[in-house]
C-alpha cells in the first residue's frame, strides 16, 4: 500500500543520486544506473524478440504461408531464441541482479564497479553487433544452439553463423565479468549481522546464478572457439570426413545449455519468493529448503545435459543415468512449489499485479514442469523430441517462468527504482491479457507436437490436424502482444504520473525498503544491521517474525559458514560489540535527505568512461574475424589488432586507475 | 627458521571510510579464487576434447605412434618429444618456486635488513620477480621451438585432429602463461619505479595464484597428452 | 588484523619444489620402461603422480591449506564440477573401458 499519507514530500525529480546527461549514463558505475541501463536495452530486445516470434506466429498461421521464406525463417527463429536468452532474459536478470544485490545485502555498490560497468557495455554492443546482421541480410540462420556440423563453413558458407559465434562470444563475457563481481559483492559486502542465512531468497537465487554462470559458460567459450577456429582457420574439430564426431559439438553446447536454462529460471524463482511474502504478509515457509533446494537445483543441472539428446544414440546406460538425473532435479523445483503454495497458505493475501504474476508463475511453471518429467524420459522423449510439445514445454518455463517472474519484479521493484508505483489498472490489463495470451499461444502446441508437427519447419501442408493449433497460438500472440503494449504504456507513463511510492509502499520486510525510492547514490546513509532474513519486519511489524530465527549466534558479524565449520577469522562486528554503537546503529529507516555522498563522508567511486572504451576495444577486436571472410585479410588484422590496443591499453589504464579519490 | 613467523599471508586493509568485508578477505582474492575455478572448466573442456579425438585422426602424424605409407605418404614418426618437453615442465615447475620467493619477498619488504648474501638474495623481489618471467618466458620458448619443429613435421593446426586438438589446447595454455609473463612485468615495473612491499602484497599474490594455477593446468596436459599414449 | 595463521616457511617452498622435481622425474622415468607402459599400472600411477603434484601446489604454493576456509571451497566445488564433467564426457565417449588401467 502506498503509503503517501505518511511520506515526507519527496517527489524524485532527478534520480539517480544528481548527475544527469549523456555522459553521467556513459561514464556511470553506479549499479543502480547501470541495473537500469540493463532493464531498458533488455526490454528493447524483449520487444525485438517478440516482433520475430511475431512473424513466425503469422508465417504458421495458415498451411503453406507465404510470409517468410524458409531462409528467412529460419534467420527468424535463431534470433528469435538467441535474442530472448541472451538479449532479453539473461540482461532482463542482470538488471535485478545489479539493482537489487547491493541493496538487498546492505552495501553502497557491487565489489567492482567499474567491471560491473564494463559488463553492460560489452552486453550493448554485443547485441549490436549481432542484430547489425539483420541490416546484410545474414542473420543467423543455424538455430540458437548452432549445432555443428551445419554450422561449419561446409555446410553454412555465408556470414550468418560467424555473426552468431562471434557475438556469443562477446556475451559470455559480459556474463562472466558480472558473475565474478557478485560472487564476490554476495561473499563479502554483507552488512552486519546478515549471515548466509539471513540473505534474501533474490541474493540466494542469484548468488546460485553466478556459479552457474561462471561454471557453464567456459565450456560454451571452448565449443564457440572450436567452431570459430574451424570456420576462420580451417581447423578440424567438426569436420566429420576427418573424423570429427558430430556429437561433439551437441555434448559440449548442453553442457553449457542445461546450466543455462537454470540461469535463466533462478532469478524469476528469486523475484517471486520475495513477492510472495511480501503479498501474504509471511516469511516464506522452509526458507532453509529452498536455499538448499536451489543449491541442489544448480549442482544436478550439470549432470543432466545430455536429455537433450535422447534421441542420438548414446546408448541404454548413457539414456538411463540421464534419464534418472532430469527425474530427479525435479524434487528439488517442485520442493520449491509447495513452499510457495505453504506461504500463501494463510497468510493476508493482496492481489497486487506483482502477486499475480508470481501466483501465475507458480502455475504456469509447474505446467511446464510436467512436460518437463514427460520428457525426462528416453522413451516417451523419442516421440516428443524436436516436435512442438517440446516448444510447449520450454516456453510455459521460459515465458510462464522466467517472464512473469520478471514482470512480477518489475512491477515490485520499479517504484524502488523510480519512486513512483505502476499503475494497478493497467497492469491488470497487462497480466490477464499477458496469462490468457500466453496459454493460447502455447497450450495448442502440446497437441500439435504430439500430432507430430516437427520443430523449425517454416510451413506446412494442410489436412495433417495442424491448422487449428496454429490458428489459436497466432491469435494468443496476437492478444500477447495487446497486452504487452499495455505493460509499455504502464512503464513509460508511470515515470512522471506514477503515484509517489515512498520508502516502503507493500510493507515488504527486506533491507532495500528501509531506503528512499528511489535511493541516494550512496544506498545507505549508515549500514544498518541485521536482525534476521526479515530486518523491515523486525522493525515494523515483529508479529511477523516471530518464528523466523533471531539467534546470537546470528548476530556475530564473521558468518561463513565452510564445511560445516564456522569460519573464525577476520573482523569483529565493530557496531554489535559496542553498546553505545549498538544503541545507535542497527536496524533503522533512511528517508531521502537531499544529502550527497561527499557531504556524509562516504567515498563514493568515481564514474569512468575506461569501462566503455575497453568494451568497445574488444567488439571491434572480436569484429575484425568477419572481415576474414569477405575476403580482405589485411582490414581483418588491422582490425583486431586495432581493437585489441584500444582494448589493453584502456584496461591498463582503468587498472592502474584507483576506483576512488585518496581518503 | 627466524622468518616463518614473520611471513604474513597477504591481508589488506579495506578500511579507510569503508565498511570491513564480511569475511576478512579481499574482494579481489575471492574474485580471483573465483575466476581460477572458471578456469577449470575451461581447460577440462580443451582437455576432454583432446582425449576425445585422441586415438580418431584419420591422416597423421600421430603422437606416440609412427604413421607409415600408405595413410601417411611418407614415413613419419611419433611427433611428441618427451624429453624436450620434461625440460619444459621442469622450467615451468620452477617458475613457480621463484614465483613463491618472490611474493615472500614482497611480503618481508619491511623487515630489518639481511645479513648475509644469500639472505639478501632471497629477499630480493626484483629478482625472484626476473626468474619467474624469465623462466616463464623460457617455457614459452620451449613451446614455440615445439610448434615450429612440429609444422616443419607435417603438423599444423588444420592437419588432423591430433594437431587441432593438441595446438589448441596448448595454445590457449601458452597464452595464458604470456598473459602471465606481462603481467609479471606489469609488476617489476611498478617495483622499479616505487618499489614493491607489503602492502602491495595482495597484488602479487593474486599474481601469484594465476601463476600457480597456470603451472598446475600444465601439470595435467602434461601427463594426459605427452606421458598417457 | 585477523588471527596469525600458520604460514609456509621457506624450508617448505624448497622442499615441495624438490618433491615436484622427483615426481617429475619419476613420470619421466617410468616412461620408458617399455614393460611398465604396457602394464595395466601405467596410466593409473601417472594420473596418482600427477595428482599429488596438482594438490601438492595448490596446497603449498597457493596456500589453500593455511588460508580461510572460503578458498577451499571455491576451488574444490568447481573443481568437482570439472572432473564429473570431464569423466562424463569421456564416458559417452567410449573412452572409459570399465577395466582399471585403460585409457582408449
Amino acid at each position: 500500500m502506498a503509503t503517501t499519507a505518511t511520506a515526507p514530500a519527496y517527489a524524485p525529480t532527478e534520480s539517480y543520486g544528481g548527475e544527469s546527461g549523456l555522459w553521467s549514463w556513459l561514464t556511470t558505475v553506479d549499479h543502480k544506473r547501470i541495473g537500469t541501463l540493463y532493464l531498458f536495452t533488455a526490454l528493447f530486445f524483449f520487444l525485438v524478440g517478440g516482433v520475430e516470434a511475431a512473424l513466425i506466429r503469422w508465417q504458421l498461421m495458415y498451411p503453406n504461408g507465404k510470409i517468410l521464406s524458409a531462409e528467412a525463417y529460419n534467420q527468424m527463429f535463431t534470433m528469435h531464441g538467441t535474442t530472448m536468452i541472451f538479449l532479453a532474459v539473461m540482461p532482463l536478470s542482470a538488471a535485478f541482479f545489479n539493482y537489487l544485490i547491493p541493496l538487498q545485502i546492505g552495501a553502497r555498490d557491487v565489489a567492482f564497479p567499474r567491471l560491473n560497468a564494463f559488463s553492460y557495455w560489452v552486453y550493448l554492443f554485443g547485441a549490436m553487433f549481432m542484430n547489425f546482421s539483420w541490416f546484410i541480410g545474414e542473420a543467423p540462420n543455424g538455430g540458437w544452439f548452432g549445432y555443428a556440423p551445419l554450422t561449419t563453413m561446409q555446410f553454412s558458407p555465408n556470414l550468418n553463423i560467424d555473426f552468431w559465434v562471434i557475438g556469443l562470444q562477446i556475451l559470455g563475457v559480459s556474463s562472466l565479468a558480472a558473475a565474478f563481481n557478485f560472487i564476490t559483492t554476495i561473499i563479502n559486502m554483507r552488512a552486519p549481522g546478515m549471515n548466509l542465512m539471513r540473505m534474501p531468497m533474490f541474493t540466494w537465487n542469484a548468488f546460485v546464478v553466478q556459479f552457474l554462470l561462471v561454471l557453464a559458460f567456459p565450456v560454451i567459450t571452448i565449443a564457440l572457439v572450436f567452431l570459430q577456429f574451424d570456420r576462420f582457420f580451417g581447423t578440424q574439430f567438426y569436420e566429420i570426413a576427418a573424423g570429427a564426431d558430430p556429437l561433439l559439438w551437441q555434448h559440449l553446447f548442453w553442457v553449457f545449455g542445461h546450466p543455462e536454462v537454470y540461469i535463466l529460471i533462478l532469478p524469476a524463482f528469486g523475484l517471486t519468493s520475495e513477492i510472495i511474502p511480501a503479498f501474504s504478509r509471511k516469511p516464506i515457509f522452509g526458507y532453509p529448503v529452498m536455499v538448499y533446494a536451489t543449491m541442489l537445483i544448480a549442482f544436478l543441472g550439470f549432470g543432466v545435459w545430455a536429455h537433450h539428446m535422447f534421441a542420438v544414440g548414446m546408448g541404454a546406460i548413457g539414456d538411463t543415468v540421464f534419464g534418472v538425473t532430469t527425474l530427479l532435479i525435479a524434487i528439488p523445483t517442485g520442493v520449491k512449489i509447495f513452499n510457495w503454495i505453504f506461504t500463501m497458505w494463510g497468510g493476508s493475501i493482496k492481489f497486487t499485479t506483482s502477486m499475480k504474476f508470481a501466483i501465475a508463475l507458480v502455475a504456469l511453471f509447474t505446467i511446464g514442469g510436467i512436460s518437463g518429467v514427460m520428457h525426462a524420459s528416453p522413451p516417451a522423449d523419442l516421440q516428443q523430441t524436436d516436435t512442438y510439445f517440446i516448444v510447449a514445454h520450454f516456453h510455459y518455463v521460459l515465458f510462464g517462468g522466467s517472464m512473469m517472474g520478471i514482470f512480477g519484479g518489475i512491477y515490485f521493484y520499479f517504484p524502488k527504482m523510480t519512486g513512483r508505483l505502476l499503475s494497478e489498472k493497467l497492469g491488470s490489463w497487462h497480466f490477464w491479457l499477458t496469462f490468457v495470451g500466453m496459454n493460447l499461444t502455447f497450450f495448442p502446441m502440446h497437441f500439435s507436437g504430439l500430432m507430430g508437427m516437427p520443430r523449425r519447419i517454416y510451413t506446412y501442408e494442410a489436412g495433417q490436424g495442424w491448422e487449428l493449433f496454429n490458428l489459436m497460438s497466432t491469435y494468443g500472440t496476437v492478444i500477447l502482444m495487446i497486452g504487452t503494449e499495455f505493460f509499455i504504456w504502464n512503464f513509460f507513463r508511470s515515470f512522471k504520473k506514477g503515484a509517489i511510492a515512498g520508502n516502503d509502499p507493500w510493507g515488504a520486510g527486506t533491507l532495500e525498503w528501509s531506503i528512499s525510492s528511489p535511493p541516494p547514490e550512496y544506498n545507505f546513509a549508515r549500514i544498518p544491521r541485521v536482525t534476521s532474513r526479515y530486518p523491515m519486519w523486525d522493525m515494523k511489524s515483529p508479529a511477523l517474525t516471530a518464528e523466523v530465527p533471531h539467534t546470537v549466534s546470528g548476530d556475530k558479524r564473521l558468518d561463513v559458514d565452510v564445511g560445516g565449520k564456522h569460519a573464525a577469522n577476520g573482523h569483529p562486528n565493530p557496531i554489535g560489540n559496542d553498546p553505545k554503537q549498538a544503541a545507535e546503529s542497527g536496524m533503522h529507516i533512511e528517508h531521502a535527505s537531499g544529502k550527497t555522498a561527499k557531504e556524509l563522508h562516504i567515498p563514493m567511486p568515481n564514474p569512468t568512461i575506461k569501462p566503455l572504451i575497453c568494451a568497445a576495444g574488444m567488439i571491434i577486436m572480436f569484429s575484425g574475424l568477419i572481415f576474414i571472410h569477405t575476403g580482405k585479410l589485411p582490414l581483418a588484422l588491422a582490425t583486431m589488432i586495432g581493437g585489441a590496443l584500444i582494448m589493453v591499453n584502456s584496461l591498463y589504464a582503468w587498472l592502474l586507475t584507483p576506483l576512488e579519490d585518496a581518503h | 627458521m627466524a622468518h616463518a613467523a614473520a611471513i604474513h599471508s597477504a591481508h589488506d586493509d579495506t578500511h579507510g571510510g569503508h565498511p570491513p568485508t564480511s569475511t576478512g578477505l579481499d574482494n579481489k582474492k575471492i574474485a580471483i579464487w573465483a575466476f581460477i575455478g572458471s578456469e577449470c572448466m575451461l581447460f577440462v573442456s580443451l582437455i576432454s576434447t583432446y582425449l576425445i579425438y585422441k586415438g580418431r585422426s584419420v591422416v597423421g602424424p600421430y603422437p606416440h605412434e609412427s604413421c607409415l605409407p600408405p595413410i601417411c605418404s611418407t614415413a613419419l614418426k611419433p611427433i611428441l618429444n618427451i624429453p624436450v618437453t620434461s625440460a619444459s615442465t621442469f622450467v615451468l615447475l620452477m617458475s613457480s618456486l621463484a614465483m613463491v620467493l618472490a611474493l615472500a619477498a614482497v611480503e618481508m619488504k619491511d623487515q630489518p635488513a639481511p645479513a648475509g648474501f644469500g639472505e639478501k638474495l632471497l629477499r630480493s623481489s626484483k629478482l625472484w620477480l626476473w626468474m619467474t618471467a624469465i623462466l616463464g618466458a623460457t617455457f614459452l620458448g620451449f613451446q614455440a621451438f615445439e610448434f615450429t619443429s612440429f609444422v616443419h613435421e607435417g603438423l599444423t593446426i588444420k592437419t588432423n585432429l591430433f594437431g587441432s586438438s593438441f595446438f589448441t589446447l596448448t595454445g590457449f595454455h601458452g597464452a595464458h602463461v604470456t598473459a602471465g609473463v606481462l603481467w609479471l612485468l606489469t609488476l617489476l615495473a611498478i617495483d622499479y619505479r616505487r618499489g614493491l612491499g607489503p602492502k602491495d602484497a595482495l597484488n602479487v599474490d593474486l599474481a601469484a595464484l594465476y601463476w600457480h594455477f597456470v603451472d598446475v593446468v600444465w601439470i595435467v596436459i602434461f601427463t594426459l597428452v605427452y606421458l598417457i599414449k | 588484523m585477523g588471527i596469525e595463521k600458520e604460514h609456509p616457511t621457506w624450508s617448505t617452498y624448497w622442499k615441495v619444489a624438490v618433491i615436484l622435481t622427483l615426481i617429475t622425474v619419476a613420470e619421466v622415468w617410468i616412461y620408458y620402461i617399455p614393460s611398465f607402459v604396457a602394464s595395466r599400472l601405467f596410466v593409473p600411477s601417472l594420473l596418482i603422480m600427477s595428482a599429488v603434484k596438482f594438490v601438492t601446489v595448490v596446497l603449498f604454493y597457493m596456500h589453500l591449506r593455511y588460508d580461510h576456509k572460503l578458498f577451499r571451497v571455491l576451488f574444490t566445488g568447481p573443481l568437482i564440477i570439472a572432473m564429473t564433467t570431464l569423466i562424463g564426457l569421456l564416458f559417452l565417449f567410449g573412452k572409459l573401458s570399465l577395466t582399471v588401467g585403460a585409457l582408449n
